[in-house]
This record gives structure tokens, sequence and C-alpha cells, in this order.
């Protein structure tokens, strides 16, 4: 399992993906901290909810972030566009509140290509567009047995992969060494059965 | 020189008067010739001004205004002489030599300078002389010209406020019975040189030639600007951006030159039917590169309309800043352009300002411990550190049901309902009490993390001033 992990995640270049649930700006940031690079981060300037840099410091270092803040979605997905094709920055996160159509999914999907850097949707529950290359469901997990110093457990489910398989898996961040761990299910290990999923 | 161009802008009959606070009190600053012989001086407050002349119009003054004024006259002056400096606050110096015979001798010279002043509303007084001191003084005290070699004639029966001294030792001076410069000039000099210092004997030299001085012409501010006149319009795309590569050209040699780089770039392009259109260029750093700039360019010009046809661009840097020329090494590539480029491009589209960067701070505040400042006027900075762990997202406290000092064993959030499965705190964080903040009105806050068994990991706070539970944050 842990090599079919290591063929889709750190997520494959000059594509475009998606991650959505309570865990996706996890997600996002350690799909980030894993592209090592300049960030340009796209989020609409109503939404509440600020990114916290104090905190996303334990996966990368937020100098390399840059935050567009934009009226709309059709603003946020121009921009985006932008970025992916100039390939300036390694990868470009964008928190979408609007369901994407196909045409600006492929749109997203060519530019990417173009500019040969990451996209990654941050979507709504079944929001996403049918161009995506992957798209992740992703949930926190309490980890009865971790110290509460990094009880990052994080269960990933992969629920669209355009060139390999689907699959879930249980990880964890390694705040010390800034490094993505894959731990066994939580179901598999003694003592922990009663733990949701 | 301040009341004339007051009353150019709208004129006014009978005295006027400009006024200027000055510690608390309304000073007359400049006043017209009907003010004058009503009887004020300047440095007269206003209220008593205004006993002595109770139809005296006044407006305030605006100091900086005059400034930039005296500015454009200096440069209009350079029309007789290129040498040109200031004299005090409201006065020009000109040095003629070699220039008079252009306007007819100095007579004419001085005769075309105050029919053009006139005639642009100003009252002027000029003076004429071999040195600068003795100009100083003939257009200060008594106007006129002084003949090549006879300064001495002309400034004999000036008073000796004349020769630029400050004014206690003028008056001290009168008090020796030393009214003129003539009779200054025939007093012994070594009794005076004793009691005064050197002060009045060398303006008095200056004055009469007998020593040098210089008039420190400015330099004319550099213009970075180009222009571009067709003789038959253009209106394709290509076209015009061949024109801007053209005009880019001589204006980035010109930055160059001058060791700087634009900020604000600014392309007005002229029809034929003499509408313009302007496309502003912001940049994200100072640019002097012109391949760089070109590309630019690009989504600015694809949204002007070239109706019958563009004849005339014009490429102005209206903002510069210095950007000095930088070594090219191997150790620190300039591998931050391209991404620089990319925030000037996006911001023609959703604005400069809305491109940011989180900068440190030094705050326990969560709300405060960083900085958003627009990514095109800071640096990237480092030392971020999270002492304690620190939610990935913080939002705006939102209460939840639950009371006590210890974190509820479970409480409803956002429509959902939570189990606490481990709290770990608190961490105590005292208000700012230098700061006034709204939100911060309810006192200390102790926090807590909290792991749910649903999964989520929350940030809670308790305020034990004013009790109540709140979450702020979200962990990863």
């Amino acid at each position: 399992m842990s090599s079919d992990f290591a063929a889709s995640f750190p997520l494959c270049p000059a594509r475009v993906h998606e991650a959505f649930g309570p865990a996706a700006l996890a997600f996002a940031a350690i799909a980030v901290a894993q592209a090592r690079g300049d960030v340009f981060w796209i989020r609409e300037g109503w939404r509440s909810g600020a990114l916290n840099p104090v905190g996303l410091s334990d996966f990368l270092d937020p100098a390399s972030l840059l935050v567009a803040e934009v009226r709309d979605q059709s603003e946020g997905l121009a921009v985006m566009e932008e970025a992916l094709r100039d390939g300036a920055s390694r990868i470009v996160v964008a928190e979408l509140s609007q369901p994407l159509g196909l045409t600006p999914g492929r749109r997203l999907q060519l530019a990417a290509k173009a500019g040969r850097s990451i996209g990654l949707c941050l979507i709504g529950e079944g929001m996403g567009s049918n161009a995506a290359e992957t798209r992740w469901r992703c949930t926190p997990v309490f980890d009865a047995a971790a110290t509460p110093a990094d009880s990052t457990l994080h269960r990933w489910e992969l629920i669209k992969n355009k060139s390999g398989t689907s699959g879930a898996w249980h990880v964890r961040w390694d705040r010390a060494a800034r490094r993505l761990n894959l731990v066994s299910p939580v179901a598999e290990r003694p003592g922990s059965a009663a733990a949701p999923g | 020189m301040p009341s004339d161009r007051a009353l150019r802008l709208r004129p006014v009959d009978g005295p006027f008067a400009l006024t200027l606070k000055e510690n608390n009190a309304n000073r007359l600053h400049c006043l017209n010739a009907a003010a004058e012989r009503a009887g004020l001086n300047r440095a007269m407050s206003f209220a008593d001004a205004r006993a002595f002349c109770p139809d005296l119009q006044s407006r305030p003054a605006d100091p900086q205004g005059d400034d930039r004024f005296l500015q454009v006259l200096r440069r209009w002056a350079t029309r007789y002489c290129p040498w040109v400096g200031f004299e005090g606050g409201d006065g020009l110096v000109l040095d003629i030599t070699g220039s008079a015979h252009l306007f007819g001798g100095e007579a004419a010279l001085l005769a075309d300078i105050r029919q053009r002043l006139v005639r642009a509303g100003f009252t002027a007084r000029l003076g004429l002389g071999d040195s600068r001191g003795a100009a100083w003084a003939l257009a200060r005290h008594g106007e006129g010209r002084a003949e090549p070699g006879q300064a001495l004639a002309a400034l004999e029966t000036l008073p000796v406020a004349a020769l630029r001294l400050d004014g206690d030792v003028v008056t001290a001076l009168q008090r020796l019975g030393l009214r003129t410069i003539g009779e200054l000039e025939r007093t012994p000099r070594a009794p005076l040189a004793r009691r005064f210092g050197p002060e009045p004997l060398l303006r008095l030299d200056q004055a009469l030639g007998r020593q040098g001085e210089q008039i420190a012409p400015l330099a004319e501010p550099p213009h970075f600007g180009a222009r571009l006149t067709l003789p038959e319009p253009i209106g394709l795309y290509d076209d015009v951006m061949a024109g801007t590569a053209r005009l880019l050209e001589p204006l980035c040699a010109r930055l160059k030159a001058e060791e700087a780089g634009a900020r604000v770039l600014c392309l007005t392009l002229r029809r034929v039917d003499q509408a313009a259109q302007t496309v502003e260029l912001r940049l994200a750093r100072p640019l002097s590169d012109p391949a760089r700039i070109l590309p630019l360019f690009d989504r600015g010009l694809r949204a002007v309309e070239a109706g019958f046809g563009i004849d005339q661009l014009r490429l102005a840097a209206t903002a510069v800043e210095p950007l000095p020329q930088r070594q090219l090494s191997h150790v620190a590539p300039n591998r931050r352009d391209r991404l620089d480029d990319l925030v000037t491009r996006l911001g023609t589209r959703i604005g400069l300002e809305n491109i940011r960067r989180f900068l440190p701070a030094e705050s326990h505040i969560p709300e405060r411990g960083f900085l958003v400042a627009p990514a095109a006027w800071s640096e990237p900075e480092g030392g971020w550190s999270a002492p304690r762990p620190r939610p990935l997202r913080i939002f705006r406290p939102e209460p939840i049901a639950a009371a006590g000092a210890e974190p509820p064993r479970q409480f409803r959030w956002r429509r959902m309902a939570l189990v606490t499965a481990r709290a770990t705190g608190p961490e105590r964080i005292a208000p700012e009490w230098w700061l006034e903040d709204e939100a911060w009105r309810s006192g200390l806050r102790d926090y807590w993390m909290i792991e749910t068994r649903q999964g989520r990991r929350l940030w809670l706070f308790h305020t034990p001033q004013s009790p109540g539970w709140f979450v702020q944050g979200e962990f990863a």
C-alpha cells in the first residue's frame, strides 16, 4: 500500500489536483511543503478564517508564501490560470467557493501543463471538476496514542485518480523533521478499534 | 510673491493679505501693494491688521504651493541664462554673465523680465549689479541697476540693512551713526572688525565686488519620459507594442544612467480624434530593463480602443526609485525576478495591493503575531517560530455554550456535536494593555487545544474575567 501512496502523493507535477474535507488546509500545507518553492495562495477576500502563518511555519517557511486576495471566484480562476501558466511559483493553491465547471477545470489543466507547475484547488464537498487529476478527501483523526504536541494524524482518501488507483491512508506530519510519515491504519492497531476512521 | 500667486487664482480688489498660523497666532504672511499702503506690514498679527484696515481681505497661505511655484518660476528664468538659483524663500538669483547681450543689453534685459512678470500678474523687484551682494541690495532696497564697476556709486545711499546683515548688527551699526553703505565704507575697517567680527566687512566686500561669491545653480531634475509622434496613425496591437518598445529603450537608458528604476509607468496613447488613453503599469519592483517591462504592458495594451488610429505615444516613468547597479554573482542568483514579474502581471488584474505576504510581528496575541503587507512594497522576512502549537487557521472567536474553567466534555460548534477526547492546556495569554483592542475587552484568555473524538482539533479559549467559551482556530 505504501508504494501506492508514493505513486500518488507528492502530487504529480504539471497537473491540477483537488482536496476537500475538514483537513484540506493541512493537506494543502503539506503538499506545499513537499513541493519546496514559492507558493501562490489565492483566496477570496470576503471569506472569514484567515491563514495563520505562525501555525503554517510548522510546515513551510511563510516567507515563500504570497497571498492574492480576489473579489470573486472568476477573478480567482483567472489569477490561478495566469500564475500556473507563468510557472514562477512551484505550486498554486486556490480556495474555491463554487463548483468548478469542466471548461475552467480544463483551462487550468492546460495552464499547469504549460507552466510545469502544480495546481491545488481546495473545494467544498461534491464540488469537484471532472478535469482534476486527483481528488482527495482529508479528515483529521483522533490519535489516542500520540502525545498532544504531535497529534497530526490524518486520513487521506484518494477518491479520484486519472492515472492510478484510488486508496486511503493514514498519515502524520513530523513537525521537527518537516516530513510526512505514513502510519498503518488505525483499525489494524491493537486497542484502537473504538476510534472512528 | 505668494499673495500674487493667490490673486492670480482669484483676483480681489483692495487690500489683501495671506495669513499663516505661527505659534498659535495668525500672522500676515504676505500682502499686496494696497495693503502695504494701508500701513500693514509682514509678521503683524492678523487681529491687529483687521483693526488698522477693516476692509482687509485674507486667505490662508500655502507655503508648499509657493515653493512649487518658485520652482516653476526658476525653470522659466532659465530662458535668460543657464545659471539660476534661489535667493531666500521668495527670490531668484540669475548669473547673466555673457548672456545680457542676447537681449540687447542689461537695461533691455531688465525691462523684458519686468514686462513679462507684470503681464503674468506679479510685482517684482529687480536689481542688477556686478556682484550678487550688489544685486541683492538693489533688489530689496531701491531698485535699479549698477553700472559695471560703479557698485559703490549705486549703493552709497542705501541703508546698511541692504548688506544682508543680521537684525541686531544692523541696529548696532545704526546706533553708531553708520546708516548708509557709503558711511560704512568710509569708516576705518580695523575697529569695525574688532567690534562686529568679520561679517559686516565681508558682506560689504561682497557687495562691492572685492570678494567673489558664487551662485549655486540648481541642477535640472532628470526627466524620465519619451515621446513618439507618427506620420500615419497605427491601430494594430503589434504596432503599438513595437512603438512602446521603441520608447522604452531611450527611457530605460536614461533610467540606467541615473541608476534609477521605474516603479510606475504611464503610457499615453493619443488618437487621431484627440482622445487620449492612458495605460498605467505599476511594477512590483523598480525595473530598468526594457526586455522585462515590455511584456508587462501586454494586458494593458490589449484593452486599448484604437478607434481611427493612434498617432502619438508618450511614455513616462511617473514614480522612480533608486536602483543601484548590482554585481552579478553565482552566490545570490536573481531567481525572484520571474516571481516579481508575475506579481506585476497579476497586479494589473487584481490590484497590486491585493497581493500580500506575511511578515513576522512581535506579539503573543494570536491575531497580531503576524503582519500582512503588500508584496510589492516589502521584502520577505525570516524568523518565524511557534514555541507552542498554533492553529493553521484562525477566525473570529465563535462562542459555544459551556460553563466553568475546565474545558467542556461535549459541545456544539457550527452545528456539529463534538466530544472532547483530550484537552491540552491551559495557555494563558494576557491582553496587551498598551493597545486598545475591542476583541480583548473580556480580559485574560486561557487557551486549550481540544482534540475531539470526531477528529477535529480545535483551539478553544476561556475568559475567566467574564466567563465564556469561544472557538478561535483549527489545528492541522
